[in-house]
C-alpha cells in the first residue's frame, strides 16, 4: 500500500491548531448555568467512613450541592461494571462512583461537591467532615502477599485477588538438559500516566429530552457510553460521549473512571451541567498508574548462549482495584517469549492487591517489564559465558526464515500466538551497525579520559499489535465535493486526523485539504472499542481504507451508468471519474455525491442506493507483530553518579509506514518515556499507603534537557494481516527503552560492576555500586 | 490547586507597602511568585492577606555605591543575569545563576523573593552567604542592615520581620582577577540541586592564597561556610594546595535525607562538589603579574 500520500512524511494537520492554542479541550467548554466539581478525597488509605458532615460546607460561599453516593439512591447504586471482565476474577473489583463506606485508597473519591467555580467547589470540600474507623493498610506488594497480612478489602480473606499461568513446553525436561541453569531476581517499577492534560468530565442533561451528554478526556469513550448505560439502566441511544481534543492518553485514559460516572449522576441529579476538571494533585492520587513487578526467573541456556526454557514467578502490584480487570498482568504473560524461539516456558503471576492507587496499562503495558526481563536475562548470559551480549541474541532469536512463527503462547481465545513476519536478527545487525559498536571501545578510552565511564546498551522488543476485534470507519462524500471520514477510534494526539485522511484521499483521488475527519463523537459513529495497544493503524486504518474502497467502487458505478462506460475502463483520479486515456470523460465526485444524494422525482441511475458513502469495519483477528531493536550509549560521573544518555539508535518496523513523521514522533516520545523509566520516575508511598511524591518536584518527569538525540531507522516489513500491510507503532518506542539504558549502564559500570535487576536506578545508587567494585 | 481565600493587595510606593505590613496580620508578599504561588494553590500555606509587590517600581535594579553593588529585592532573575555590573563585578553570581530554574521562571523569580523563602538549596541566598552580602531591610522602626550570616533562621526561615520588607541586597565585590567558582548537582537542568558548592579565592603575587571563601548548599537546612578550610587554605600556593581539609569539612556536614536520597549522599556530593569549586576557582583566578 502506497500512494501519493500514504506513506508521505507530510507534517500533521492537526498542528496548526493545537500549537496556536485553538485546540478545543474538555476544559473549554463553557455551558450556560455550569456548576463546578470538587471531589472530596480520602487522605488515608484504608478506612470505613462512619458518618460525613456537610453541614459547614454546604453553608460556605458558591457552593450548591454536595453529594455522596446515597444521594444519588433514586438514580442507581452499587459498583461500577468491569471494564474487561476476566473468569479468574470471581467477583469484579471495581468502585463506587463515590466510596460506599470502605475506602482503599489515598485519593478514593467520596463525596463531590457542586459550586459556583472550582475554588469555592474546593474550599467546601476541604471544610467537609469524615468521620473515620481506620482499618491498616497495605502498601508493600511482597508483604501483601504474606498469608496473615491485613487485606485491602475488609471483606476479603487474602490479597491475592488472582493467580495466573500460562506457558508451553515441557520446562522440567529443558531445564533437566540444558547446558546451564541461572536464577536471577527482578524488581520493575514503572511510573503513571502524566499527559500533558489530566482527565476531565463535563456531563449535561438535556432538560426536554433527559439524554445525557459527556465529554470526557478518555481513549475509550465508547466504553463510557456502553458502562454508564448499564449502570443508569439507560438506553445507549439516550447517552452521547464525545472526546473533544485530548492532550494526551497513555493508557490510564482508557479506563472508565469512577469521576465520569459521579459527575454524569451529579449533572443528572441536579439538572445542571457539570464540569469536572483533575487537577495535578489528583492525578497523583486517582489515575491508574503502572507501578511494581516482582519476578524470580530461572533461565535455562546452553554453552553457546542459547537461550532455551524460561520458568518463574512474578508479584503483581494491582493497586485497590481492578477496573481493568486482569489486562495489565495478562500483557505482562502474553509478552513472552518476546523474539525469542524458547522450547519451553512456564509463568504464575500473583495479581496482589494494595491500598494504593489502582494499576492499569501505560504505554506498552508490561511489554516494557518483559522486555526488561528477557534482555536482562540475555546480558546475564553473555557475561556467565564470557560471551558478546549480541551472540547470545543472535543465536536464540526467532529467525527471519522461520516466519510465520508459532510461539507456543496461546490468544485470549485459544488459538496460537504467531508472529506474522519479521526480521529479529536483522534488525539488531542494523542497530549494532548504525551505532558504530565495532569502534565503540574506542569512545570508551576517549571518555575515560574525559574521567566518564562510557557504556554500550543493547535491547530487543516484539510487540503484539493490533488488538482485536475491530474498529470502524464511515466516509462520506458530500455534494460539495468534501469527504468526510467518521471513525470511534478516540485520538488523544497521535495524529489520527492526518494518517485517517491521507489514506481515504489516496484512496479516493482527492487532497489532503479535502478530507475532514470526525473521531470518537457517539452520534457520529455508532462503535468504537478503545485507542490503546498500538490498534488503530491497524483496526482503524484499515477500516478506513476498506470504507474508501466501498465508495471508490459506487463512484465508479455510478460513472459507468452515467457515461455509458464499463467499470474496468474507468479510474478515479484527481476528484473525478474519468474514463482511462480520456481525461475530460470524466465526472467529479461532487457531481456523483449530488446526484446521489436524489433529486425530487428522478430516479438513481442502475436503481443505486443512495448516497455517496460506505460504512466498514476491519475485525482484526489476528495480531500483528512489530519489533525492534535499540542501541544506547551513556556516561556516567564515577563521583555524582550521574548517568547521561548520549546516544540513542532505533531501529524499528512497524509494517508499513502511513507517515514517517507520526511514527518517528510515536517512537522518540516512547524512548523518552523509556528513559524515564529506567532512570527517574519513582513514585514512592510509605508504609501507611501514604504517596510521598505528588508533585513535579518529587517525582522526576524526563525533560528535553536530560534527552540525547535520538535516531530512528525503519525496516518495513508489511504486516500480511491487514489490507494496508501496517503494525502498531505507538507503543515500541518504550518496550526496550529502559531495558537498554539499563544494558549501558552496567556496560559502563565493568566488569566488576552489579548485575542490574532493577529499575529506575537512581545515582546515588551508581556512587554505591562504584564503591562495592572499587 | 486552587488557593484557598485571600486579600489581594498592590501598593505602588514603599510607604503604601510599610503602613499595609503594619496593618495586616496573616499577610505574605507576593513577589515573583515562583515559590510562593504553587505552595498557595497546593495550599500548604494560607495567607490571609497577598501583598504584590511588583508595581513598586524602585525595589528592582542594580546600582553601584560606595559601599558595594545593590541589587534591589525585585530585581529579575534574568535582569541579575543579563546585568554587565554583575557579570564584570560578581561573576560567581552570574554561574550560579545559570542553574536557577528555567528561562521562563527566571523572567519571573526575584533574588529577593528567593533570599526571603530560603529554599535550602537556593543558589541566590547561598551565593549571598559566599559573598558576605548585606541584606537591607525596612521595617516600622526604619531601615536597619543585616549581615548574610545573620539571616538564615533556620528551615525556610530568614531574620525578616512580620512587618519588615526587604529592600535590597549589597555585596561588595572582591578585587578584579579574583577566581571563583561554582558547582552543583541536580538530577534534570534547573532543579533544586541535591547539593552545591561554591569558592572564592584570591592570591598574592607569590601564588599564595590570601583570602578564601567556601560554601556548601542544599546540604543542611541553610548554605554553610567552610570556615575552618577557609583558614587552612590562607598562605597555601595555589599550584599545591592541600585540598583535602576542604572536602573533609564538606563531608563532615550534618546533611538532611529526603525520600530519594540518604544524608550519606548529600555529604558525599557535598565533598565532590567543593573540591570542583575550589578547583574552578584556581583556573578562573587571574595570576598577579
Amino acid at each position: 500500500m502506497s500512494g501519493r500520500l500514504f506513506g508521505a512524511a507530510i507534517t500533521r494537520v492537526e498542528d496548526a491548531r493545537l500549537l496556536t492554542g485553538t485546540g478545543h479541550y474538555v476544559d473549554d467548554i463553557e455551558l450556560p448555568g455550569m456548576l463546578h466539581a470538587a471531589f472530596v478525597r480520602a487522605n488515608f488509605a484504608h478506612g470505613r467512613i462512619r458518618s460525613i458532615d456537610k453541614g459547614d460546607a454546604l453553608a460556605m460561599p458558591g457552593v450548591v450541592a454536595i453529594y455522596t453516593m446515597d444521594d444519588f439512591a433514586d438514580i442507581a447504586q452499587g459498583p461500577m461494571p468491569a471494564m474487561a471482565p476476566h473468569p479468574l476474577l470471581k467477583t469484579p473489583i471495581t468502585y463506587h462512583p463515590l466510596s460506599d463506606a470502605e475506602v482503599r485508597h489515598v485519593g478514593e473519591a467520596i463525596a463531590i461537591v457542586l459550586a459556583d467555580n472550582r475554588a469555592n467547589a474546593e474550599d467546601a470540600a476541604a471544610a467537609v467532615m469524615l468521620d473515620v474507623e481506620y482499618l491498616p493498610a497495605v502498601s508493600d506488594v511482597v508483604l501483601a502477599r504474606v498469608a496473615n497480612s491485613p487485606t485491602t478489602h475488609s471483606q476479603y480473606a487474602s490479597n491475592i485477588a488472582a493467580t495466573m499461568k500460562a506457558g508451553f513446553g515441557d520446562c522440567s525436561k529443558v531445564f533437566a538438559k540444558a547446558d546451564h541453569v541461572l536464577t536471577e531476581h527482578f524488581d520493575i517499577h514503572r511510573g503513571g500516566c502524566h499527559a500533558m492534560e489530566c482527565r476531565g468530565v463535563v456531563a449535561n442533561i438535556d432538560l426536554l429530552t433527559d439524554a445525557l451528554t459527556i465529554s470526557t478526556s478518555s481513549q475509550s469513550p465508547y466504553m463510557v457510553r456502553r458502562h454508564l448505560a448499564a449502570y443508569l439502566k439507560r438506553d445507549e441511544n439516550g447517552i452521547r460521549v464525545m472526546t473533544p481534543d485530548v492532550g494526551g492518553g497513555f493508557g490510564p485514559k482508557a479506563n472508565v473512571y469512577a469521576e465520569e460516572f459521579a459527575v454524569a449522576l451529579a449533572a443528572i441529579k441536579i439538572r445542571r451541567p457539570v464540569k469536572w476538571i483533575e487537577d495535578r494533585q489528583e492525578h497523583f492520587v486517582a489515575t491508574t498508574q503502572q507501578r511494581g513487578q516482582i519476578w524470580s526467573l530461572d533461565v535455562a541456556f546452553d554453552n553457546d548462549g542459547r537461550m532455551r526454557a524460561i520458568s518463574g514467578h512474578c508479584i503483581h502490584d494491582n493497586g485497590a482495584y481492578a477496573p481493568y480487570g486482569l489486562i495489565l498482568p495478562a500483557t505482562a504473560i502474553a509478552s513472552f517469549p518476546g523474539p525469542y524461539a524458547l522450547e519451553a516456558l512456564d509463568l504464575t503471576v500473583d495479581v496482589v492487591l494494595t491500598n494504593l492507587v489502582p494499576t492499569s496499562p501505560v504505554r506498552g503495558a508490561c511489554r516494557p517489564n518483559v522486555a526488561f526481563l528477557l534482555e536482562r536475562l540475555a546480558d546475564r548470559i553473555a557475561r556467565h559465558l564470557g560471551i558478546d551480549r549480541q551472540d547470545v541474541r543472535q543465536r536464540s532469536f526467532v529467525k527471519a526464515d522461520q516466519m510465520p512463527y508459532t510461539t507456543g503462547m496461546k490468544a485470549r481465545d485459544g488459538s496460537p500466538i504467531s508472529y506474522d513476519s519479521g526480521d529479529y536478527v536483522g534488525a539488531l545487525n542494523l542497530v549494532l551497525e548504525k551505532i558504530g559498536a565495532s569502534d565503540f571501545e574506542t569512545r570508551r578510552k576517549e571518555a575515560k579520559r574525559r574521567g566518564k565511564l562510557r557504556g554500550l546498551g543493547i535491547a530487543s522488543c516484539v510487540e503484539d499489535t493490533g488488538l482485536g476485534p475491530f474498529e470502524g470507519a464511515s466516509i462520506r462524500v458530500t455534494p460539495a465535493g468534501r469527504v468526510i471520514v467518521a471513525t470511534g477510534a478516540s485520538s488523544q494526539g497521535q495524529g489520527h486526523r492526518t494518517a485517517f485522511a491521507q489514506i481515504a484521499a489516496d484512496a479516493l483521488g482527492v487532497e489532503l485539504d479535502d478530507v475532514t475527519v470526525e473521531t470518537a463523537d457517539t452520534a457520529k459513529f455508532p462503535l468504537g472499542i478503545s485507542t490503546i495497544a498500538s490498534r488503530i493503524a491497524v483496526t482503524a486504518g484499515s477500516s478506513v481504507q476498506l470504507a474508501a474502497d466501498k465508495v471508490r467502487a459506487k463512484a465508479i458505478t455510478f460513472a459507468s451508468h452515467q457515461l455509458e462506460v464499463d467499470e474496468q475502463d474507468l479510474e478515479l483520479e484527481a476528484g473525478a471519474v474519468h474514463v482511462k486515456g480520456i481525461p475530460d470523460m470524466k465526472i467529479k465526485l461532487s457531481e456523483i455525491a449530488g446526484a446521489l444524494a436524489g433529486s425530487t422525482g428522478v430516479p438513481l441511475p442502475g436503481n443505486m442506493e443512495p448516497d455517496l458513502a460506505a460504512t466498514a469495519y476491519f475485525n482484526s483477528n489476528a495480531l500483528t507483530f512489530a519489533y525492534g531493536a535499540n542501541a544506547c550509549e551513556v556516561e556516567i560521573d564515577p563521583e555524582t553518579g550521574d548517568i547521561r544518555v548520549v546516544r540513542y539508535v532505533v531501529v524499528h518496523d512497524c509494517g508499513k509506514l502511513i507517515n514517517p513523521l507520526i511514527v518517528d514522533g510515536q517512537i522518540r516520545g516512547g524512548v523518552v518515556h523509556g528513559i524515564g523509566n529506567a532512570l527517574f520516575e519513582r513514585m514512592i508511598y510509605d508504609e501507611q499507603g501514604q504517596p510521598l511524591t505528588t508533585t513535579y518536584g518529587d517525582y522526576l518527569l524526563p525533560m528535553a534537557s536530560e534527552m540525547p538525540p535520538i535516531e530512528i531507522h525503519h525496516m518495513e516489513t508489511p504486516s500480511p494481516r491487514n489490507p494496508i500491510g501496517v503494525k502498531g507503532a505507538g507503543e515500541g518506542g518504550t518496550i526496550p527503552a529502559a531495558a537498554c539504558v539499563i544494558s549501558a549502564v552496567e556496560d559502563a559500570l565493568g566488569p566488576n560492576g552489579p548485575f542490574i535487576s532493577a529499575h529506575p536506578i537512581s545515582p546515588q545508587q551508581v556512587v554505591q555500586w562504584l564503591e562495592v567494585a572499587r | 490547586m486552587k488557593a484557598p481565600p485571600f486579600q489581594y493587595h498592590r501598593p505602588q510606593t514603599r510607604e503604601e507597602l510599610s503602613a499595609l505590613l503594619s496593618s495586616l496580620e496573616n499577610a505574605k508578599i507576593l513577589a515573583g511568585g515562583q515559590s510562593l504561588m504553587p505552595m498557595m494553590n497546593l495550599r500548604v500555606l494560607a495567607p490571609e492577606h497577598l501583598i504584590d509587590i511588583n508595581r513598586i517600581s524602585d525595589l528592582a535594579g542594580i546600582r553601584e555605591t560606595a559601599d558595594g553593588i545593590e541589587i534591589g529585592a525585585m530585581t529579575r532573575q534574568a535582569d541579575v543575569l543579563s546585568s554587565d555590573i554583575v557579570k564584570a563585578r560578581i561573576p560567581l553570581l552570574i554561574r550560579a545563576l545559570e542553574h536557577v530554574g528555567h528561562i521562563q521562571t527566571r523572567a519571573r523569580g526575584t533574588i529577593g523573593g528567593s533570599c526571603c523563602h530560603l529554599d535550602p538549596s537556593a543558589e541566590q541566598p547561598a551565593m549571598c552567604a559566599a559573598l558576605d552580602a548585606e541584606l537591607i531591610v525596612t521595617g516600622p522602626e526604619g531601615r536597619r542592615i543585616v549581615p548574610i550570616s545573620e539571616w538564615f533562621e533556620g528551615l525556610l526561615q530568614s531574620a525578616l520581620g512580620e512587618q519588615e520588607f526587604l529592600e535590597a541586597i549589597r555585596i561588595k565585590p572582591w578585587a578584579k582577577g579574583h577566581g571563583y567558582g561554582f558547582a552543583e548537582y541536580a538530577r534534570r537542568h534547573g532543579d533544586f540541586a541535591v547539593a552545591g558548592g561554591a569558592a572564592m579565592i584570591k592570591a598574592g603575587n607569590d601564588g599564595r592564597i590570601t583570602r578564601a571563601a567556601l560554601l556548601s548548599f542544599g546540604v543542611e537546612a541553610s548554605p554553610r561556610r567552610l570556615s575552618d578550610a577557609e583558614v587552612a587554605l590562607i598562605g597555601q600556593p595555589i599550584d599545591k594546595l592541600d585540598i583535602e581539609p576542604v572536602v573533609t569539612e564538606a563531608r563532615a556536614l550534618d546533611a538532611m535525607e529526603d525520600v530519594h536520597v540518604t544524608a550519606g549522599y548529600r555529604r558525599h556530593l557535598a565533598g565532590v562538589l567543593i573540591r570542583r569549586a575550589l578547583h574552578e576557582a584556581c583556573t578562573t583566578l587571574e595570576r598577579q603579574p
